[in-house]
């Protein structure tokens, strides 16, 4: 089976964002950007399944700038056999995200969608389910372990209050949560090999998808600070200012 | 204008998101109806009347709706959507799960999380992990919208009296099956809507001092627990106890953190409690740049005191 595994790139898991001054939006300008920590786990995961004997190929693609190219290359020093780059002129809608899955899905058919549950910088959570949705597959979202079985992939998920086994029937798509395995390092001679792995160019007219935008963002603000309050020297000062002051005990 | 809120259960009990759900779908100043999607769900059907502010409640009650699967909830929502100016579910795991798949059937942006509500059409939702607040614009015609729940007081469950209407349920898709879900059992209040918690982290060292530490303080506070990400990746904790960015959102009237460092992603997930104490034996820790009252010391002797000065 061929796996899909669509990737962001996006600011550094380590980095706090700068808002613009005119607060038109966040400043990324000579910012550290990465690969979303999710999309890793994801990656990491596919690979699993060729290195089991189940998945065949693992095709990493990407939607955005022309520097995504970027993180389809750690991709394939990750293992990745090759790469999609889908380029835009700027950070599409997951809307319009899924809509170019669902045409790399239709060209390459694959069996098996893994994406991360959400990008940390919009923190949207949306496209794996919408492009399931676009697919008519089925979805596992938050997925904590995944076994393939026959024609089904069953799922441990990560759900409010605690766990749900789903069994969904592939082709599906699969988002991963953050346990669902420990991502490997890429090694030097990876990186160099990756170098010399397919890295196609799309546009999304090649595919035939409008990415116009639904949302316009009218502007972007900083959130309620909170300043630093007191230390305290003991339990006792503690336990008083709990109750007299703060009045929340 | 007329909305929609689609109401998150359990086939018993009517989920405490909703009422913060409906609350922001007031702000919206047009009639609710409120969707009740299960299987042999009348105690919740029940409830979902009585709520104030909601005119009607619609009911589908099918066996392929036992346990909500994301692919037939979107199913039946599509249909419904298009007599509606605004669809709203809560930001829980129901709602990212399933109203995604919903927004693409019906080629629409859905807007996630949202904190505030501009007008009909603009919306505010955090974005980088909480370090930046984005207002948008939505030009859909329908707008899908998740319902970040501590941004909204949750309206009264009493007080209704909504009319009740039985829908015909959509086909069933057949796409996936739940195999079993494992709800953890406790006798202390929900981690989202406890008005105190008592959160561990990497500093309390093993799973086993996670719960002779935190336990007792919990229990006599009558407080819900939390966990940081290297709490529960190190397995202190359970995975649904995490706190953070990609975990739950709390904002309880206290949140006290015991050995937790303060990483961005965790004070994304607690920084809009109304106070914070934070317990460390860094004084250096993060935690305390945004912590009310700060104790810094050996939190292996600190919790102990803590908990019998109580």
């Amino acid at each position: 089976m061929k796996i899909l595994v669509p990737i962001k790139r996006v600011i550094d898991y380590n980095v706090k964002v700068r808002i613009k001054a005119d607060g038109s939006d966040v400043d990324l300008s000579n910012t550290k950007m990465s690969m979303n920590p999710f999309d890793e786990i994801a990656i990491e995961e596919a690979i699993r399944l060729r290195e089991a004997g189940i998945a065949t190929e693992v095709i990493a693609m990407s939607c955005g700038t022309a520097a995504s190219a970027e993180v389809l290359r750690t991709a394939m020093a990750l293992g990745a056999d090759r790469s999609i780059l889908v380029e835009l002129e700027s950070s599409p809608e997951p809307l319009a995200v899924a809509k170019l899955i669902k045409a790399v899905c239709d060209k390459e058919q694959p069996t098996l969608v893994i994406c991360g549950k959400q990008a940390i910088d919009d923190d949207s959570n949306q496209t794996g389910q919408m492009a399931a949705a676009l697919l008519g597959w089925s979805q596992a979202t938050f997925a904590s372990e995944v076994k393939i079985e026959g024609d089904c992939a069953v799922v441990a998920r990560e759900v409010d209050g605690g766990m749900e086994t789903l069994k969904v029937s592939l082709p599906a798509v699969v988002t991963t949560d953050l346990r669902l395995n420990e991502p490997r390092y890429a090694t030097l001679p990876n990186i160099m090999k990756a170098k010399r792995k397919p890295l196609d160019t799309l546009s999304a007219a090649d595919l035939g998808v409008d990415v116009t935008a639904r949302l316009s963002l009218v502007k972007v603000m900083e959130p309620p600070k909170r300043s630093a309050g007191v230390i305290v020297d003991s339990v006792d000062t503690l336990v008083e200012k709990l109750k007299t002051e703060a009045k929340v005990i | 204008m007329t909305l929609l809120v689609i109401a998150e259960h359990d086939n018993a009990e009517l989920k405490s998101a909703t009422l913060n759900c409906l609350a922001a779908a007031a702000k919206l100043n047009a009639e609710i109806h409120l969707l009740v999607v299960g299987h042999q769900c009348a105690s919740v059907v029940d409830a979902a009347k009585c709520v104030s502010n909601v005119a009607k409640v619609l009911v589908a009650d099918a066996e392929h709706y036992a346990f909500q699967t994301a692919e037939n909830v979107a199913e039946l929502v599509i249909g419904l959507a298009p007599n509606y100016s605004h669809v709203l579910a809560g930001a829980t795991t129901f709602g990212k799960n399933m109203l995604p798949r919903a927004a693409a059937l019906l080629d629409v942006s859905q807007i996630s999380d949202i904190v505030a509500i501009e007008s009909e059409d603009t919306f505010v939702r955090p974005i980088y992990a909480g370090n930046a607040l984005a207002m948008v614009k939505s030009s859909d015609a329908i707008k899908l919208i998740t319902v970040r729940s501590t941004a909204f007081d949750a309206v009264s469950a009493n007080g209704g009296s909504a009319e009740v209407e039985n829908l015909t349920p959509a086909a069933d898709t057949g796409l996936s099956e739940v195999v079993s879900r494992e709800i953890v059992k406790s006798e202390r209040p929900e981690l989202t809507n406890a008005s105190i918690i008592v959160s561990g982290g990497r500093g309390l060292g093993s799973e086993e001092k996670y719960h002779q530490l935190l336990e007792p303080l919990a229990d006599k506070l009558g407080a819900a627990l939390g966990a940081s990400r290297a709490a529960v990746d190190a397995g202190f904790a359970p995975n649904d106890y995490q706190v953070g960015q990609t975990g739950k959102i709390v904002a309880p009237d206290l949140y006290i953190a015991i050995g937790i460092s303060g990483a961005i992603q965790h004070l994304a997930g607690m920084q809009s409690s109304k106070v914070i104490v934070a317990i460390n034996k860094d004084e250096e820790a993060p935690i305390f740049q945004v912590a009310d009252y700060g104790l810094v010391g050996d939190l292996f002797d600190i919790i102990p005191e803590l908990e019998a000065k109580l």
